[in-house]
């Protein structure tokens, strides 16, 4: 039986992560708090807006309202990486080699490990930023799509053109795919080995009834799990063509509650799922098979994080009520 | 199970008007006023807003058309991601206002309130207030489209900058915004000074207060309204103009209402409105209508709002509308001695009044 260790912590919490074994839970007032061996908290911004780990390095970055974009180790210690003064940096992004992206308004930014930073101007705002799996490339969410950058080289940029406003984005592990998650509760789909023009190129996942604002690829990146529905939405990109023409997973359902976060184990084909009204489940691909891990609490789950070894999540809520489920008791 | 309350929505004011009309000049005034509430701010840039709050909010205007095949559904992508990010520290204001440049369109700020579920979870459009300079009004309705629009889609207008023009060139300016929008409340400022009780905390959008906030609902000549005692203005180039004195009976003048903006007299003004009045209505007509006229006027139709009386239903019914989207709801139980009458006002551009009136009309319930 999976035991919960609360943490309460005041306010929004953004983001759940783990470095080493260590939970950090990132609040929106810009407070970072760890367990590790109790406690231990670190100031990082004024407001913290986005919060991501950087798995090249096992540190967070961190983009606030008060212009700055952070790198927080596991020792707690902060270190500013970039700012924009008055600039609220709502998008960060984590890249190999220790390059970090962030942006504000219509500029997207890499910053390298030796500290220099390159822009790229995009015409509308950019709402989101990855980094290719493979070569040091990002994806730009924006408007009518994604704009692909080789970061080291100044040349046009590759546009994935789809209509509509494109919030988020993420490429798939192996780099196939590129999906975006749009304003009009969709995802969208690129195939990028394929043809430009040609027809298997797009992928429409549609049908959600809210938002998508929680993706996560499953270990071997053969699915891709997400959130926006009473259930998890999990579509399966094993095949040549991704999910076109198969119906996706729709694991954890519930009747009127909305899955608000979902994060793939490191190793299994299990997903962790959390809802609206603070419930997590997980969840088996293979049979649906589901475990409660903890029970609905007093606010939506924002984030989730396995440690390394998937035995440890840790979750982050919308009212602060926080905690780390040990799923071997 | 946990019950949680869901927190009372934050009001969300949208500040309109062009460049020079005194915007700025407001902002500093809700910033700085004795009124003992906090607000967030959102402008499009610093500028000149000499106050140093941490919670002013530079973003850049942009506009998202959904992808939902409705050309007039828009909505400000940035005003989504600042409304949320203030949203998770709820506590550090009571209110949000939002500055829009010169030559914004209002509606897709309006819009963002009514199609993203999570702004709309969370906050509550409250009023749109749209500030004239009274001298160059005449100029701006001249050379940009945007002028009239910003008038005629505000709750509230401020007639600015009135020491500037003198009490002829001001009332004409007066009758120009009205000819524009009949149901919105015009104050005279000058350098924007103005009890801030009438800008912000208005409930305009909002279907339980909009009407019991303004119990003269399109009667145009109320005290809220600019036509005051000290009104020494000339009254001549309106044919109802008769009835703006203060010792009239409310009961004697609602047929003018359907006359006088149809071809209006004001040069360079395009947008029509379009006021109904009727008696109780068959709600298995009026539905499909107010579905029907804004599915296919939608795109035209600016605002829309009003009060139905429903054949046996002893509540009013409030409506209100922004092009395509329109939201209705019960108010209050109607009050003794009320008259059951339903009033629906429609703002916009190129709209077939005669067919508005008579399918309106058709939609009365018969009577036994």
């Amino acid at each position: 039986m999976p035991t919960v260790a609360p943490l309460d912590l005041d306010g929004h919490v953004v983001a759940a992560a783990f470095l080493g074994d260590v939970p950090f839970f990132a609040t929106a007032s810009g407070a970072v708090h760890r367990l590790d061996h109790g406690q231990k908290v670190t100031e990082a911004h004024d407001g913290l807006l986005a919060c991501v780990r950087d798995e090249a390095n096992d540190t967070l970055v961190t983009g606030g309202e008060d212009g700055k974009v952070m790198r927080i180790s596991a020792d707690g210690t902060a270190t500013l990486l970039a700012e924009v003064p008055r600039k609220w940096i709502s998008v960060v992004a984590a890249g190999p080699q220790g390059a970090v992206g962030f942006a504000e308004g219509r500029t997207a930014r890499v910053r390298l490990a030796d500290g220099t930073i390159r822009e790229f101007a995009e015409s509308r705002s950019v709402e989101g930023i990855a980094f290719a799996p493979k070569g040091l490339r990002i994806g730009v969410a924006r408007y009518n799509g994604v704009s692909l950058h080789w970061v080291a080289m100044a040349g046009q940029p590759v546009d994935l053109e789809w209509k509509g406003a494109h919030t988020g984005v993420t490429f798939s592990p192996d780099g196939r795919f590129v999906v975006t998650s749009m304003q009009e509760n969709a995802l969208h789909g690129w195939k990028l080995d394929s043809k430009p023009g040609a027809d298997t190129r797009h992928m429409r996942m549609t049908g959600y009834p809210a938002k998508v604002k929680s993706l996560s690829w499953s270990a071997k990146g053969k699915w891709l799990a997400s959130s926006g529905a009473p259930a998890a939405i999990v579509w399966p990109f094993a095949a040549k063509d991704g999910p076109m023409g198969k119906p996706p997973l729709e694991l954890g359902t519930r009747a009127d509650v909305m899955v608000t976060a979902v994060a793939c184990h490191p190793a299994e084909d299990v997903v962790a799922i959390g809802y609206s009204d603070g419930m997590v489940l997980a969840a088996r691909f293979s049979d649906s098979r589901e475990v409660l891990l903890r029970r609905p609490g007093k606010g939506a789950v924002t984030s989730m994080a396995w440690s390394r070894n998937g035995k440890l999540l840790a979750f982050a809520s919308e009212a602060g009520d926080c905690g780390v489920v040990d799923l071997t008791g | 199970m946990t019950e949680t309350a869901l927190p009372k929505p934050i009001p969300v004011t949208v500040l309109t008007g062009y460049l020079g009309a005194g915007k700025t000049t407001l902002l500093n005034r809700i910033l700085t006023g004795n009124h003992g509430k906090k607000y967030a701010v959102i402008v499009n840039e610093f500028g000149e807003i000499g106050i140093d709050n941490d919670l002013i909010v530079e973003s850049d205007e942009e506009i998202y058309e959904m992808n939902n095949g409705c050309i007039c559904c828009t909505v400000r992508g940035d005003l989504i991601r600042v409304v949320e990010g203030l949203m998770r520290r709820p506590g550090r204001f009571d209110a949000i206002v939002v500055e829009t440049t010169g030559l914004a369109d209002p509606v897709p700020v309006a819009q963002t309130f009514f199609m993203d579920d999570d702004v709309r979870q969370k906050t509550e459009l409250d009023a749109v207030v749209a500030l004239v300079d009274a001298k160059h009004l005449p100029l701006r309705l001249k050379d940009s489209r945007e002028a009239e629009d910003q008038i005629a889609f505000a709750d509230v207008v401020l007639v600015n900058k009135t020491d500037l023009v003198t009490p002829e060139e001001l009332a004409k300016v007066e009758a120009t915004v009205r000819a524009i929008n009949p149901s919105a409340r015009i104050h005279r400022t000058t350098r924007s000074d103005i009890d801030l009780t009438k800008v912000l905390d208005q409930g305009a959008f909002n279907l339980e207060r909009a009407l019991e906030n303004d119990p003269h609902f399109l009667d145009h000549d109320h005290e809220d309204h600019v036509c005051g005692p000290d009104c020494g203005h000339d009254h001549h180039h309106h044919d109802h103009d008769h009835h703006h004195h203060h010792d009239h009976d409310h009961d004697h003048h609602h047929d003018h209402d359907h006359h006088h903006h149809d071809a209006s007299p004001i040069h360079d003004v395009t947008v029509q409105s379009i006021s109904l009045r009727g008696g109780e209505m068959n709600p298995d007509r009026f539905f499909p209508w107010i579905q029907k006229i804004t599915q296919t006027d939608g795109p035209n139709i600016l605002r829309l709002k009003g009060i139905i009386a429903f054949a046996g239903d002893d509540e009013r019914y409030v409506v209100q509308g922004v092009h395509m989207i329109v939201e209705g709801d019960h108010q209050r139980a109607w009050k003794d001695g009320e008259k059951r009458e339903s009033r629906l006002v429609f703002i916009g551009r190129d709209l077939d009044r005669e067919k508005i009136e008579r399918t309106f009309k058709a939609c009365e319930a018969q009577k036994a």
